[in-house]
């Protein structure tokens, strides 16, 4: 029914992010009501999904995120994620995500020193996840990829704890920037924090080169309408 | 009371920083195997008990001035 209410979706935004309105225009256009949410707040408003966006959150100093987990809103953040509440972090929403202890791992400069900027081939690994319902499993996902520190480790326990929980959704067929494991994306044990590298808000439109960036955000908005009509 | 804080990358952790580093000291002309790339943090905070202190400086690298994960940590204190 069109009087349905859309599902609502948080875009966080702090000082220095830059994806924010690009992963606003990306959900709305999915079919979500995307609020944006100004870092300083110190509670959510009523949503069903929590986007940390792209970009260079307090100046990426220190280490990328490690500021920013301590903006005021990141509390309500933690206890909306602990809640079981769907959160997804892209870019530099992943590394505020892993400083915070919302995700396994750490992000670090690429091997190359280099920023890297173009659209690279990412295997599903997971299909079944809320972020990424609407692909198809093993499926090949082009998006686009910019960052100068987006080399994920774990060291080799940790590794072999994701691999073994089926936590590492998205591996790149060619590794850009040193990723142990190849690793683009992993998602909590529990489901309902998932962080990636590329940024699947710049593949929503055939003019951006793929459109399978809105598989990933697609899937979000599905799973916070799931959430939004089980609360109903 | 002063207090410096060096950061490093953990041994085995790949550092590209410092590789960059070692490649272009060589490229000068110094025979240079390795170099590792870390951070110093000066600090100068209210605090008379050096072991209040150096406790406190622990936590502070905990939670934000070292990433645990990938880097180590020593804290000096001076009066």
């Amino acid at each position: 029914m069109s009087t349905e209410r859309r599902p609502r979706i948080a875009v966080i935004v702090f000082p220095g992010s830059n994806d924010d309105r690009d992963a606003a225009l990306a959900l709305e256009g999915l079919g979500a009501e995307a609020t944006l949410v100004w870092h300083a707040e110190r509670e959510l408003p009523d949503v069903e999904a929590v986007v940390l966006p792209g970009g260079f959150s307090y100046g990426d100093y220190l280490r990328c995120g490690a500021i920013a987990r301590f903006a005021p809103v990141m509390e309500a953040v933690s206890a909306f994620a602990e809640d079981g509440g769907l959160v997804l972090g892209i870019c530099n929403g992943f590394q505020v995500l892993c400083e915070a202890g919302l995700l396994p791992g750490t992000l670090r400069p690429n091997a190359s020193l280099e920023f890297v900027c173009r659209d690279v081939q990412l295997r599903l690994e997971r299909a079944d996840t809320a972020f990424t319902s609407r692909a198809e499993p093993r499926q090949t996902l082009t998006i686009p990829i910019k960052h100068g520190e987006g080399c994920y480790f774990a060291d080799d326990e940790l590794l072999a704890e994701l691999e073994r929980n089926g936590q590492v959704v998205l591996r790149y067929e060619q590794n850009p920037n040193g990723s142990v494991a190849g690793i683009a994306g992993v998602v909590n044990q529990r489901g309902n924090v998932f962080g990636l590298m590329p940024h699947p808000e710049h593949a929503v439109d055939t003019l951006l080169g793929s459109t399978d960036g809105a598989l990933v955000l697609g899937s979000l908005v599905d799973a916070a309408r799931e959430r939004l009509l089980t609360a109903a | 009371m002063k207090a410096t804080i060096l950061v490093r990358p953990k041994p085995g952790i790949l550092d590209p920083q410092g590789e960059a580093v070692q490649s272009s000291l060589r490229q000068l002309g110094f025979t240079v195997d390795k170099a590792r790339v870390g951070r110093v943090i000066d600090l100068e905070l209210d605090a008379s008990d050096a072991e209040a202190a150096r406790a406190e400086l622990e936590r502070a690298c905990e939670q934000l001035l070292a990433n645990p994960l990938i880097e180590s940590y020593e804290i000096a204190l001076a009066r």
